[in-house]
C-alpha cells in the first residue's frame, strides 16, 4: 500500500440544514480513491443527506441550505465555475429503489450519453457497443440482450438495480453513489449487487450508504459511522467492527440502538 | 359476505361474528351494496338508453327507403325545407366540426401543454395554486358567454386584422374553442405530470440531464398516456361543443376552402333547426340521425385513443 492513498471526496467544516433542521453538523471526511466505503448509523444520522450532498441533488428542494467544502478530486463543487451538469456526469447515483426510466432497456443505458453528447457526435455503432460493454459489466447482456427494446420498468427488480448501474459506465463517472441499493431486494439480489460492486471497485469509487450492518462490514473495505448528523468515526471496515475508537460506535455496532 | 381466503388458517372468528350481527345491520349493508352497485352500471344504463333513444328517433327515415345514407354523409346539399325537392346531406358540416376542431387542437395543445408542464415542473407552489385556480375559473365560463367573445369581440378583431369579409368563421370558432380546451388539457395534463413518480426525475437529475432533457426525455415518455387522454378529452370537447360554435363560425352550409371561410358544425346544426322542425316529420329525424353521427366520431375517437393508451401500457 502506497503511504498517502489519492482521495476521491474530501469535506471540511460541512453543514446542511434543511429550513431550520441542522442535518449535518461540522462533518470532516476523506474518502479514498477506488475503494468502497460504507456509511452507517441509525435512521435520521445523516447518511443518507452526506451522500446526496456529493453530486449537490439534495439542492433540489428549495429549503436546503449548505455551508463548508466538498472537493472532489480536489476541485471544490461549490466554486461558482462549477457545472452542475458536468459534475453530475462523473458522479454516478443509484438510489434506494430501483428507478430506470419507463423507457427500452437500451434507452436506459444511452440515456446519459445522449443527454452530454450532440446527436451528431453519437453513431449507432458508439451507442451499440456502449450498451454491449454496460450490460456485460454488470452481468445482464446474456439475459437482456434479445430484450433491449422491453421497457426497463418490467424487468425484476435485481435486473432493474443492475441496469440503473450499467446507465451509469457510459458516462465514465469516477465515483458511484449508492443509497442503500439493496433495500429493496431480496438476498439473492443483495448478494448480485455486491458481488457487482467488487467487479467495479478500482475503477470507480464507491460510496454506499446502508442500513444493513452486515453489509457494511462483508462488502466495504472503509466504513464512516455518523449519528445525528455528527461524523463519529472513520476507519478500516474491520477496525471498526473489531475494535471501535468511540464508545458510541461500540454501541451502535453492538445494537444497543439504532 | 365474505369469502374464506384459501390460503388463510380457518377464520372461524368472522363466521362467528356474522352470525350474531343484529339483522338491520346485515340488511342495511346488503341495500347499500345494492345501491352502489346500481350507480356503478348506471353509466352503462344511461349511455345504452340515449342511443337507443337517438337512434329510434332517426330509424324511421334510415329504414324508410327513400332515403340515402351515402348521399347524407358525402353530399354538401342541405336543403331541409324546400318545398319541391328535400335534400338532407350533411358532409359539408362534417367537414365543418373537423376544421374548425383541428384549429382549435393547434392552438390548443401546444399551449395546454405548455401551461401544465410550467405549472408542474418549473413555477414555486404560490404561483402554481393561482395558476390552478384561474385555469378552473375559465373552465366555469359558460359556453354561451365564449360564444358572445366570439360574435362581438373576436369578429371584430378578425375582420381588423386578416381583412376577411366576416369575423364569424372557423379561425374565430377554433380560437374560442380552443381558449375553452385548455383548461381541461391543462389540468389533466398537469394531473398527469404530477403522477410521474419522483424518483425518474431524480434519476434524470443525477445523470446530470438539464431542465428539458427533464421534460423532453424522462417527463414526456413517462406521462404520455396522461398527455395523451388530456389531448383527446379536448378533442372531444371541440367536437361536442354547440353553443359558442353556433355563434362564432358563421352558420354557412358549405365547404370551406380556408379558415377564414364561415362553417356550419353538425351540432350548431341540430341546435338551430330541431326547434323549428316539426316533430315526426323527415327532417326532424333527420336531425337525429345527424345525432347517431356525433354520437358514432365521439365514441370513435374515445375508442381510438384508448386503443392507442392500451398499446403504450403493454409495450
Amino acid at each position: 500500500m502506497s503511504d498517502t492513498p489519492p482521495l476521491s471526496i474530501t469535506t471540511r467544516k460541512l453543514n446542511l440544514w434543511y429550513a431550520k433542521f441542522q442535518a449535518l453538523i461540522n462533518v470532516d471526511v476523506d474518502i479514498k480513491h477506488g475503494i468502497i466505503t460504507s456509511l452507517i448509523g441509525p435512521s435520521g444520522c445523516g447518511k443518507t443527506t452526506l451522500l446526496r450532498c456529493f453530486n449537490r441533488v439534495n439542492e433540489r428542494y428549495g429549503y436546503v441550505t449548505t455551508t463548508g467544502e466538498i472537493k472532489l478530486l480536489g476541485k471544490n463543487i461549490y466554486d461558482p465555475d462549477v457545472s452542475l451538469i458536468e459534475l453530475r456526469k462523473s458522479v454516478g447515483m443509484v438510489f434506494q429503489r430501483p428507478n430506470p426510466l419507463p423507457i427500452s432497456v437500451y434507452e436506459n443505458v444511452v440515456f446519459g450519453m445522449k443527454i452530454h453528447h450532440e446527436r451528431s457526435q453519437l453513431t449507432r455503432a458508439a451507442l451499440d457497443e456502449a450498451v454491449e460493454k454496460a450490460l456485460t459489466e454488470t452481468g445482464l447482456w446474456k439475459d437482456l440482450k434479445d430484450r433491449l427494446d422491453h421497457r426497463a420498468t418490467a424487468l425484476q427488480l435485481e435486473q432493474q438495480q443492475k441496469l440503473c448501474i450499467a446507465r451509469l459506465l457510459p458516462l465514465k463517472p469516477e465515483i458511484i453513489l449508492m443509497d442503500e441499493p439493496c433495500s429493496a431486494l431480496d438476498v439473492e439480489g443483495t448478494r448480485a449487487i455486491e458481488e457487482l460492486m467488487f467487479a467495479l471497485k478500482g475503477r470507480y469509487t464507491i460510496v454506499i450508504v446502508t442500513h444493513n450492518m452486515a453489509q457494511a462490514r462483508r462488502a466495504s473495505d472503509e466504513c464512516i459511522f455518523m449519528l445525528l448528523g455528527e461524523l463519529i468515526e472513520h476507519s478500516r471496515t474491520e477496525d471498526l467492527f473489531l475494535k471501535p475508537r468511540n464508545p458510541k460506535t461500540a454501541e451502535y455496532i453492538e445494537g444497543r440502538y439504532g | 359476505m365474505t369469502v374464506p381466503d384459501s390460503k388463510q388458517p380457518a377464520n372461524f372468528s368472522f363466521a362467528v361474528r356474522e352470525a350474531h350481527r343484529p339483522a338491520w345491520a346485515v340488511f342495511g349493508e346488503r341495500t347499500l351494496t345494492g345501491l352502489i352497485y346500481l350507480c356503478g352500471i348506471s353509466a352503462i344504463v344511461f349511455v345504452l338508453s340515449i342511443f337507443v333513444f337517438v337512434f329510434k328517433e332517426a330509424a324511421p327515415v334510415l329504414f324508410g327507403g327513400k332515403f340515402s345514407l351515402a348521399q347524407f354523409l358525402f353530399s354538401t346539399e342541405w336543403y331541409p325545407t324546400s318545398e319541391v325537392n328535400k335534400r338532407y346531406g350533411v358532409l359539408a358540416m362534417i367537414v365543418g366540426t373537423f376544421s374548425v376542431t383541428g384549429v382549435a387542437m393547434v392552438i390548443a395543445v401546444p399551449f395546454g401543454l405548455g401551461a401544465a408542464i410550467y405549472i408542474s415542473e418549473f413555477c414555486g407552489p404560490k404561483v402554481k395554486e393561482t395558476l390552478k385556480i384561474v385555469i378552473e375559473l375559465l373552465a366555469a365560463i359558460p359556453s354561451v358567454v365564449w360564444g358572445f367573445i366570439g360574435l362581438t369581440v373576436m369578429s371584430k378583431l378578425i375582420v381588423q386584422y386578416t381583412g376577411a369579409p366576416v369575423g364569424v368563421n372557423i379561425l374565430n370558432g377554433g380560437i374560442i374553442l380552443a381558449l375553452m380546451s385548455v383548461p381541461i388539457i391543462v389540468s389533466i395534463g398537469e394531473d398527469a405530470l404530477k403522477a410521474v413518480p419522483d424518483s425518474f426525475r431524480e434519476a434524470g437529475i443525477a445523470l446530470g440531464a438539464t431542465r428539458w432533457q427533464l421534460i423532453w426525455r424522462v417527463l414526456m415518455p413517462a406521462a404520455k398516456n396522461g398527455l395523451l387522454a388530456a389531448v383527446l378529452l379536448g378533442v372531444g370537447r371541440g367536437v361536442g361543443e354547440t353553443m359558442a360554435v353556433l355563434m362564432a363560425t358563421g352558420h354557412a352550409v358549405h365547404i370551406p376552402s380556408g379558415i377564414l371561410d364561415s362553417v356550419r358544425t353538425l351540432t350548431a346544426n341540430i341546435a338551430a333547426e330541431l326547434g323549428e322542425a316539426p316533430a315526426g316529420s323527415d327532417h326532424y329525424r333527420v336531425l337525429f340521425l345527424t345525432g347517431v353521427l356525433l354520437f358514432t366520431l365521439t365514441f370513435a375517437v374515445n375508442l381510438i385513443a384508448d386503443l392507442i393508451v392500451r398499446g403504450i401500457r403493454k409495450k
